[in-house]
């Protein structure tokens, strides 16, 4: 398969945090949700996909050029929306769009004009006044205004409403009609990815946990319940995020232990939320 | 064609929506040879993963419900009477044995379900 994005064996340390051996790729055509707790390398990850910070070790190719070598190359052809605005906060959105003109040989004023305008932006109001949601918005418009194929957005929900999370998806869902692009979506809001990412790369820890389909995430793993008596030692071992209350427990296993369970613990389906919580349970207890 | 999610239902979204094709052919809701929306264009309707979408559309397929053309689509595959009969009898009979059990449960006699059926049959259920 055509990997639009991919990352091999990529280390890169700091003083108190490091990113240990990511390696996931993501084949054209499709969306991928970048999920897991605050801290645990999401935003790093994109950096170093971008080219804004070094890695120590390891290959990152996008469009099959190297982050770092073709990294001009990458640049032109990728739409990036950030948690916070990326541009001037004084300027106004006529004034941004000049700057982008310059940067972006690909920049495309009509989609430019048409997306901000179904997006109600205002265009003689300085972007620093905007709410978060209009940020955002702005952000995705100019993203899709330089005939990207990559999209990489980094927490862009992270503080907007649900009407304006579920604009976001709308546009996303519409991204993808053209078979060719991609989208890396780094998210902590794990509903926004929930339905329509169709790959789920889940760190912890500077580690990748889980790279693969989301569906084959969500068969992976079962959250079991049942009373103390029917805590086993196989149970205590294989579970994750092993939780023991008054009356019972749960925990977080995979489907591969289901046969070797007690008969008396029931399971159900687990979300990508309540995986993200067991696997931080997890890391509390060690 | 129209399909509604449910998205706190235990079914899965794959198996909602093929359920709801399935029906729809079988009803006439969907004609004969009607195109069905690309598997992307569905996935953007519904707002749901394009690899869900893929797997409804590859399952339809292999059940004969639809057909898909190279560089064409998806279209709804003739009418098969064969197909649709063994469908509505295999529904028919899930119904029945639900209905027996719910009926023993009750304390009923087999004759006193079979009397219950006749009743519905004449419509006077």
């Amino acid at each position: 398969m055509d990997n639009i994005l991919e990352l091999q064996g990529v280390c890169k340390s700091y003083k108190d945090f490091a990113l240990k051996n990511v390696s996931f790729s993501l084949p054209r055509g499709y969306i991928m949700g970048f999920i897991g707790q605050n801290g645990s390398g999401k935003t790093t990850t994109v950096r170093s996909i971008l080219n804004m910070a070094d890695i120590d070790s390891g290959t990152i190719s996008v469009f099959g050029l190297d982050s770092v070598s073709d990294s001009r190359a990458i640049k032109e052809r990728t739409g990036v929306v950030f948690d916070s605005l990326c541009f001037a906060e004084h300027l106004n959105i006529k004034e941004i769009e000049s700057q982008l003109k310059g940067f972006y040989k690909g920049w495309d004023s009509e989609e430019f004009s048409r997306r901000v305008g179904s997006f109600g932006l205002p265009l003689k109001k300085k972007v620093g006044s905007f709410s978060k949601g209009m940020k955002m918005k702005l952000m995705a418009a100019a993203a899709l205004s330089h005939k990207a194929e990559l999209l990489i957005l980094d927490e862009p929900t992270s503080g907007l409403d649900p009407v304006a999370r579920d604009e976001l998806l709308d546009i996303l869902s519409e991204y993808i009609q053209d078979e060719n692009r991609g989208v890396l979506f780094s998210t902590h809001i794990t509903a926004d990815v929930e339905r329509i990412a169709d790959y789920v790369t889940v760190m912890r820890n500077g580690s990748v946990w889980f790279t693969g389909t989301k569906d084959d995430l969500l068969e992976k793993y079962i959250i079991i319940k049942g009373g103390e008596e029917d805590v086993t030692d196989d149970i205590r071992k294989s579970s994750i995020g092993f939780h023991m209350y008054k009356n019972g427990f749960d925990a977080l296993v995979d489907t591969e232990h289901l046969p070797k369970l007690p008969r008396s613990v029931g399971y159900e389906k687990a979300s990508l939320d309540e995986i993200l919580i067991y696997i931080a349970k997890e890391d509390k207890h060690e | 064609m129209r399909i509604i999610l449910k998205n706190k239902s235990d079914v899965p979204i794959y198996e909602q929506i093929e359920e709801q094709i399935r029906e729809q052919i079988l009803t006439g809701i969907i004609a004969e040879d009607e195109q069905l929306p690309s598997i992307r264009q569905l996935a953007r309707d519904l707002k749901i993963s394009v690899i869900t979408t893929t797997r409804v559309y590859n399952d339809l397929s292999e059940e004969g419900f639809i057909i898909s053309a190279a560089g064409k689509g998806y279209f709804a595959a003739p009418r098969n009477n064969e197909l649709l009969r063994e469908r509505m009898l295999c529904e028919m009979e899930e119904g029945l044995e639900k209905a027996v059990t719910s009926g023993r449960n009750a304390g009923l006699t087999d004759d006193g379900i079979v009397e219950a059926l006749k009743k519905i049959m004449k419509g006077e259920g």
